[in-house]
């Protein structure tokens, strides 16, 4: 990689992952995601960090709940279609009252080639704020940081539900044909 | 086969002060409040197919504790995939044990996948957890008590009992207050400290 390249690449997810390390996150569950690749790559690199990679995304919500109450911190990165898969499971979160971060990188809404994306991705926040998850949206660089760190302290701070919902504009189009 | 409270009783007669348990929702939550009701014990009354993630989470925050998850074959079935996920992470402390009617006690006793066909014993073995164990007699269930209290790898143990369905022991529904007693009996330090709302 040249000098240039790197210069090239966005620098908020090296931003959130500054904002999980100052707020002790110590588990972050995970689909692979295109969105979220940098942002893993960091979390497993870390060895403070126990990164878990996950079969379906209701697997986090569960897994965040225990870690929780074993007395630590997770959080989970999913992209929008993960989000349905999780809506039952939500309930542990409701019904205990854990706190909870997800982050979310947003499909279907800007620039997407693949329209299947869109069905889920256009009601990813309506269905979240149904199940009591409290939905900050992020479309510009410069804030991630600020609306994540926002969001995970009131997650940590009254056990409540966060989505930090990363906009697909933020993300950058997704190359189909290499 | 075993029966399902004289399985849990066996299995739980000595608990060592440091295992923390999981319960499943439906008849393993009942199983397990009908020994004890136990600050160490967190009961699911929902969350179906998420015991064995909330077993993980647990064990990887508290690596000095053993944790089981004690479930049926219904819950296991609807997150299968937690056992892969479990199975990467091979966490030395995280025990899941399976108690195995085949059926859906809670539903009306329809037949489940194990019922003749899938073999959950194989499922875990395939998924990367080395040490399994199948249960079908006393002499298995004194064991897998005993490796309860000193088990040193991930161990998955299939219980094979019996469609019986004993007298209901319904612990507390209230998941805030079973929370909340979970961390003060792990020991929990932001809990001793009260800086959260919970």
């Amino acid at each position: 990689m040249t000098a240039s390249e790197r210069v090239a690449e966005p620098d908020w997810p090296d931003q959130l992952f500054a904002v999980l390390k100052a707020a002790d996150v110590r588990q972050v569950g995970y689909v692979p995601d295109a969105g979220h690749a940098r942002l893993i790559e960091l979390c497993a690199a870390d060895p403070a960090i126990r990164h878990v990679v996950l079969t379906t995304e209701e697997e986090g919500v569960a897994l965040a709940a225990g870690a929780w109450l074993g007395d630590q911190r997770a959080a989970l990165l999913m992209q929008s279609s993960g989000v349905g898969n999780c809506i039952n499971m939500l309930s542990l979160i409701t019904s205990c009252r854990f706190p909870l971060v997800m982050i979310v990188t947003m499909r279907g809404e800007w620039a997407e080639f693949n329209p299947w994306q869109v069905a889920m991705g256009s009601i990813v926040e309506p269905v979240l704020r149904l199940a009591d998850v409290h939905c900050y949206r992020v479309e510009r660089a410069e804030e991630v940081a600020d609306v994540a760190a926002a969001a995970i302290d009131l997650a940590f701070g009254g056990d409540i539900a966060v989505a930090i919902v990363l906009a697909q504009r933020l993300i950058g189009r997704k190359v189909w044909v290499k | 086969m075993l029966e399902r409270r004289h399985a849990i009783a066996a299995l739980l007669a000595n608990r060592r002060d440091d295992l923390l348990i999981v319960s499943g929702l439906g008849s393993p939550t009942y199983d397990v409040a009908s020994v004890k009701d136990d600050d160490r014990n967190f009961h699911l009354w929902g969350a179906m197919g998420g015991a064995a993630m909330v077993g993980l989470g647990i064990a990887l925050a508290r690596p000095n504790r053993r944790v089981a998850v004690i479930t049926g074959d219904g819950e296991t079935l609807m997150g299968l995939g937690a056992l892969a996920t479990v199975g990467v992470q091979k966490p030395a402390n995280l025990a899941i044990v399976v108690f195995d009617n085949g059926l859906y006690g809670e539903t009306g006793s329809q037949p489940s996948h194990t019922n003749g066909t899938v073999d959950l014993v194989q499922a875990a073995t395939a998924c990367g957890i080395g040490f399994t164990m199948d249960v079908n007699d006393d002499a298995g269930l004194a064991r897998l008590a005993g490796l309860l209290a000193t088990f040193t790898q991930t161990l998955f143990a299939r219980v094979a009992i019996t469609p019986t369905e004993p007298p209901r022991v319904l612990p507390s529904r209230d998941g805030v207050a079973l929370k909340l007693r979970f961390r003060a009996a792990a020991g929990s330090a932001r809990a001793r400290r009260g800086d959260t709302a919970g």
